[in-house]
């Protein structure tokens, strides 16, 4: 990376409005917990939120107040609930899970409707966790994915951002393109060249694209980077660039973390997945409820978030990401980075 | 309109009874039509003109060479470019200020500042929108926008909303020429060339000035002044929710779009102050536009820049009093963008505010510079609501910076060089004054020629109720607009009007007016 480090804006201000605009929600705090019967979904806000799950509704708004704190609640009640009942509690329809608790963990409505039916096409619901614990830093994502896409070093579609908790200790954490199911670049893109496909994945159409950088102005995440000159050497290919595969960019237009979906759709692993030593990044499928990493790990998606209390990032924006972190070693996303 | 104006209707032959006054109107808005052209003219357009093609070949550069070129990276990806598509823009609402507000309000005195406002809103709006090209990265596909229209993004409404002011702006500079058109064949006569004759009798829609024909003209006028206020008002509302619909602490800012509409007038205003006061000089109008001109416009100019003071004030302190998101004001204030917002501070703020309150400085001079200081500072202040909020980082806390590069200083340069070339060659081709205004107006010059000191006599002599012809031959005046004499030589029109005989009725005051 170019980046030089810079800690003049390391103050105490910035340190506030991290509590707003940076935080994972789903630090363990028990007293900060709502009591658990608060949770449950009202019947008014089913109404609006739209957002329907067969036999029953489930409110959008009560999603998002949980996604990132449903587990740290049922932590905090003392209740050991299997995440699994995420899945039967998704298919019966009900509002409140069996053991009384009206969590839906860190579900998305996306998660939710993808598992309530898993027979319903597509065949697959593309999704990553990255498990922090893991993660030392190195950068090999970065390396992998830069190489795969022929990036320059300035675009880093996987990001590893070095951070500080409360404790002055530093944790890496790896920062692909989030595939929000609300994306807001979609939202804000005016030629629609951004589109989400069936599978979850959140593409750019180079052809399209009138390089205007509004989607760069509105993603929370910073993980849109832009093709700002045409140096880039690119191996002669037979094959034409595809929104899956951008290979070569278009100078003048935007570009991001495809998640690799040509690769999970062929049954491999993405690069920055296959890429790094440690294992932190697993590539995952709603559908079938299965996560996988680079070393062949695989879990039970829906049970390796339960236990891990998997957040997911900037909760407050709405956007439903689809990329869920394990934090783990002291690790308090509340407060934020001082270096990257 | 003006059921106040000094002289009684004309009937439907008045163009057979020109006053001495419409006389001198006439000659002093077509002498730029007429004369040839000076030494320093072509000068001043081949030296704008050099401007301006040296800005086509740096786009030329950065098309080839990408946007890199022009300073742009991730962490600042919109930067001069949009600042200056917000910055230009909005003084063409200066325009809309003068000619709209002051002509629904029956302000008779903007008569000689329509034109010039209304052109130079033409000319900015024109450049402003221009700024977009070079502001996106594969400006071929610009009318992707149409074809492929998502009509949930900012973008879209913002490209709908400037291509509707554009034409407004069009048709609100069209419409007053129809009269001056059809007056400026007649008035040049021989002097008038054949095609101009032609292409002037064909815009000028067979104006014979009959009283059917002037309240067309002046219904379409007050509909279309309507009009261009609240559209101009959504330009720049739509203009601010490209910045305030995206989750940027620093853009997404409820005060956004009252924060650019005030902006857009204040810095409209202050650019109609320095159009004018070039012009003045330079096409001898000093008869017509007067000292009292500038005064009221810099009123209205500092007026405009306290309520953008609040407004600053009001989206900062909020903000930075709760200590969320504050890292872009901490930049702003004490930050890497300190310096260009402190001279917004000064030049912005501080300056015109001295000048305007202060006699001593309230004169052409004065406000002219004060103007000239508000336009660039303005410009600057855009760059300074742009940068901070799309340097920041949101994650971790390495900010971003934007450098300028010799692409975009040159292209910016290029948008400021074809204002004055548009205007400088729009005023060789139509008349300077609206003629048709400032004859139904009456000589209202004459009544603004009265100086600042004589007006206080004024103000005292008619709360005691006495006849301000008195006054005026009792108190001083400024030797060039009262005596008779040009002393600079440079109005070659007989000053006739300043003679009270000829147009008695012209020095009536109305008390609404001198107010």
């Amino acid at each position: 990376m170019s980046t030089s480090y810079n800690n003049e804006t390391n103050s105490t201000s910035s340190e506030r409005r991290d509590r707003k605009y940076r935080s994972f929600s789903l630090s363990p705090k028990a007293n900060d917990e709502p009591s658990c019967g608060a949770l449950a979904c009202g019947a008014d806000d089913s109404e609006s939120c739209g957002i329907s799950i067969p036999n029953g509704e489930v409110s959008r708004r009560n999603l998002l107040k949980l996604i990132g704190k449903g587990a740290a609640a049922t932590v905090a009640a003392g209740v050991g609930v299997e995440l699994l009942t995420y899945r039967a509690y998704a298919q019966s329809g009900s509002t409140t899970n069996p053991n009384g608790l009206g969590t839906n963990g860190n579900m998305t409505p996306g998660m939710a409707a993808a598992m309530a039916d898993p027979a319903a096409p597509p065949d697959h619901q593309w999704a990553m966790v990255i498990d922090l614990r893991n993660c030392d830093g190195c950068g090999s994502c970065t390396a992998a994915c830069q190489k795969a896409h022929y990036l320059t070093p300035d675009q880093t579609w996987i990001k590893v951002f070095a951070m500080t908790n409360n404790d002055g200790q530093t944790y890496h954490m790896p920062r692909p393109c989030m595939q929000c199911e609300d994306p807001p670049c979609l939202h804000v893109c005016p030629v629609e060249a951004t589109f989400r496909t069936d599978q979850g994945v959140v593409l750019v159409n180079q052809d399209r694209c009138i390089g205007c950088r509004m989607c760069m102005a509105a993603c929370p995440y910073e993980a849109r980077y832009f093709n700002w000159t045409g140096d880039v050497q690119y191996p002669t290919t037979p094959i034409p660039p595809t929104p899956q595969a951008p290979i070569p960019q278009k100078l003048g237009t935007v570009g991001k973390c495809t998640f690799c979906v040509g690769n999970l759709n062929n049954g491999l692993l993405s690069e920055c997945a296959s890429g790094c030593p440690m294992g932190a990044i697993y590539n995952a499928d709603l559908k079938t409820d299965v996560a996988v990493n680079g070393l062949g790990n695989t879990v039970k998606l829906s049970t390796f978030l339960y236990d891990n209390d998997a957040v997911t990032f900037y909760p407050e924006q709405d956007t439903h990401p689809r990329v869920w972190y394990i934090v783990g070693h002291g690790q308090n996303l509340e407060t934020n980075s001082t270096s990257a | 309109m003006d059921k106040n104006s000094p002289i009684p209707p004309r009937d439907d032959n008045y163009s057979d009874t020109e006053s001495a006054w419409a006389v001198d109107v006439r000659d002093a808005a077509t002498r730029g039509m007429t004369q040839k052209a000076s030494r320093k003219w072509w000068l001043a357009i081949t030296l704008l003109s050099l401007m301006v093609l040296a800005g086509v070949y740096a786009w030329y550069y950065q098309l080839k060479h990408g946007m890199a070129s022009a300073g742009y990276n991730d962490q600042a990806f919109w930067a001069v470019y949009i600042a200056d598509v917000i910055a230009f823009i909005g003084v063409s609402y200066g325009g809309a200020v003068i000619s709209a507000i002051l002509r629904l309000t029956g302000q008779s005195w903007r008569a000689p500042l329509t034109r010039i406002a209304e052109g130079m809103a033409l000319a900015t709006v024109i450049v402003g929108a221009m700024f977009i090209f070079p502001h996106l990265g594969r400006p071929e596909r610009f009318m992707n926008i149409v074809y492929y229209a998502n009509w949930s993004s900012p973008l879209v409404w913002d490209f709908l909303a400037i291509l509707t002011y554009t034409v407004a702006t069009i048709i609100f500079f069209y419409i007053p020429l129809i009269p001056d058109l059809a007056i400026v064949n007649r008035h040049l006569g021989s002097a008038n060339s054949p095609m101009r004759r032609k292409v002037y009798s064909a815009l000028s829609l067979n104006w014979m000035g009959t009283k059917r024909q002037r309240r067309l003209l002046h219904s379409s006028l007050t509909l279309i002044s309507l009009v261009i206020i609240p559209l101009a008002v959504s330009v720049h509302s739509v203009l601010s929710w490209a910045f305030a619909l995206t989750s940027r602490p620093g853009w997404a800012e409820t005060v956004f779009p009252p924060y650019f509409v005030i902006a857009a007038l204040y810095s409209g205003t202050a650019l109609v102050i320095v159009t004018a006061a070039a012009f003045r000089s330079g096409y001898k109008l000093q008869r017509f536009i007067t000292q009292r001109h500038f005064v009221r416009i810099g009123y209205l100019m500092a007026a405009l820049g306290l309520v953008y003071l609040y407004l600053t004030f009001a989206d900062m302190a909020t903000e930075g009093y709760t200590g969320i998101t504050t890292g872009w004001i901490t930049q702003t204030v004490t930050g890497r963008y300190a310096i260009p917002f402190w001279i917004y501070v000064l030049f912005g703020e501080l300056i015109p505010i001295v000048v305007v309150a202060f006699k001593k400085f309230r004169n052409i001079k004065g406000l002219t510079f004060a103007a000239g200081g508000v336009v660039v500072a303005l410009w600057i202040k855009r760059l300074v609501i742009v940068l901070p909020p799309a340097t920041q980082p949101l994650i971790g806390s390495f900010w971003g910076s934007y450098h300028f590069t010799w692409v975009s200083i040159t292209i910016t340069l290029a948008g400021v060089a074809a204002v004055p070339l548009i205007l400088m060659v729009m005023f060789r081709l139509i008349p300077i004054l609206s003629i048709e205004e400032m004859e139904e107006a009456g000589p209202i010059g004459s009544i603004e020629q009265i100086s600042d000191k004589t007006e206080k006599y004024q103000d005292k002599l008619l709360a005691g109720g006495r006849n301000l012809e008195q006054v005026k031959t009792k108190t001083p005046s400024s030797g060039l607009q009262m005596s008779g004499v040009d002393p600079i030589g440079l109005a070659s029109a007989p000053t006739i009007s300043v003679n009270p005989t000829v147009n008695p009725g012209g020095f009536s005051i109305n008390p609404g007016e001198i107010r």
